[in-house]
């Protein structure tokens, strides 16, 4: 018998289940990547200026760590986020403020008064007292927030996307 | 090449004769109501892996269940159709599992050889409901809280032990976080490795006996 152009019974079969079967897979599948990429795709949106006090509490020459929290809804849970940051006043209005973040892998630095540099925990990385990296791993100086002062309060610039 | 390749493997893992026994079988002129089995594996199969998603946002304790239920359904993209599917998915399964048993059982596909086939079906189908009321606790609402009180309270009517089966059940006296997580535990550890194990000795069997035809006036 030779084969007729018609699909036989069989191949309709065939090609009815492999339709069938991936328009399924696909309902769910794709769905299921956007359902578990998307909180990760959401960036979190901060641009706040964040008020440290009076300018004059800070003593030169002294680097002086300031933490402050912030609270942020992820996914069902309030956490509260913590940050610390250096306030390192050189003159009456020239100031440095900078992040306790490493730049190698985000621990937190320390100021050691004896040693004067900035010391991370973590993997012996050294910064200087204007956040340059002496020794160790860390690839960039420590990062510097932008500042303003009124009225002889100091404010930070906290952005983050 | 690919015709190849599949030889390879095909010669190695022996894809042709696992497609000839377990698809390729010789079937009874048989109707509609033959798929039902079929139709169960596929909807157990589809609230796995619904489930296993929902499991990666879900949080069985009393303080954080409700609220990741509802961050699923608003928060995450097409969460709504993950749990959408899982939810109604859960009562499709019961109803058709059980016609399942209701085919088998008019078409007298229970009687020798294959009471065993039945026997395990008894365990897939109590099982279900099982699955059924543990999940039906895991999204800590006030319909669940009450049901499970009361459904848990069943089993306390029993004489002598009844107290002890409805504490079992709990975790201790009362409905508490201990309830919630033993449900969470036996919903998608327990009760899944159960079924799956019993569907493995319910197909085997299957393929093994063949399936039965439709009873005749002889029969
Ligand atoms: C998770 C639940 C279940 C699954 C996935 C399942 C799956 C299957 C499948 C695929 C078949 C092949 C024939 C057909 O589809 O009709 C079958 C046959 C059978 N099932 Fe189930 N089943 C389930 C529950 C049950 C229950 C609750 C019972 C009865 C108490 C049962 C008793 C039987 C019997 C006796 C047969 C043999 C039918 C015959 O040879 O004609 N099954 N099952
Ligand atoms: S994280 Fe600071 S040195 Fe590695």
């Amino acid at each position: 018998m030779s084969k007729s152009p018609n699909l036989n019974r069989r191949e309709f079969v065939t090609l009815v289940s492999t339709v069938v079967g991936s328009v399924m897979t696909a309902i769910v599948g794709i769905p299921a990547i956007g359902y578990i990429l998307s909180p990760s795709l959401r960036t979190k949106k901060t641009d706040a200026w964040i008020p440290l006090g009076k300018l004059e509490n800070y003593p030169v020459n002294q680097p002086t760590l300031f933490t402050f929290t912030r609270s942020i809804t992820t996914g069902w849970e309030k956490t509260v986020n913590s940050y610390g940051v250096f306030v390192v006043r050189k003159s009456d209005t020239e100031i440095e403020v900078l992040s306790n973040v490493c730049t190698h892998l985000s621990c937190r630095v320390n100021w050691n008064e004896e040693k004067q540099e900035y010391i991370c925990p973590c993997h012996d990385g050294r910064f200087n007292i204007d956040g340059k990296v002496d020794s160790g791993p860390p690839p960039r100086p420590l990062d510097q927030y932008e500042y303003k002062i009124e009225n002889g309060d100091l404010f930070i610039h906290l952005k983050e996307s | 090449m690919l015709k190849k390749l599949f030889n390879w493997l095909d010669e190695r893992l022996g894809l042709t004769s696992i497609y000839n026994v377990v698809l390729d079988r010789k079937v009874p002129k048989v109707n509609w109501f033959f798929t039902l089995g079929s139709a169960s594996l596929f909807l157990f199969l589809m609230q796995g892996v619904t489930g296993i998603l929902l499991t990666v946002y879900y949080v069985p304790t009393p303080d954080h269940a409700y609220d990741s239920i509802q961050y699923i359904m608003n928060g995450v993209t097409f969460g709504w159709l993950i749990r959408g599917i899982h939810h109604w998915g859960a009562t499709l399964m019961v109803l058709v599992v059980f016609l399942h048993m209701l085919r088998t059982f008019y078409f007298g596909a229970y009687k020798y050889p294959r009471e065993i086939t039945w026997l395990t079906g008894v365990i897939l189908l109590l099982s279900t409901l099982g699955m059924g009321f543990t999940g039906y606790l895991l999204p800590w609402n006030q319909r669940s809280y009450w049901a499970t009180t009361v459904g848990t309270e069943i089993p306390g009517t029993v004489p002598f032990f009844g107290q002890f089966l409805t504490n079992v059940l709990r975790g201790g006296s009362d409905l508490s976080a201990l309830t919630l997580s033993r449900f969470f535990s036996v919903h998608i550890w327990f009760l899944p490795a159960v079924i799956l194990g019993t569907i493995g000795i319910h197909l085997y069997l299957i393929i093994r006996i063949g399936i039965s035809h439709i009873p005749d006036k002889d029969d």
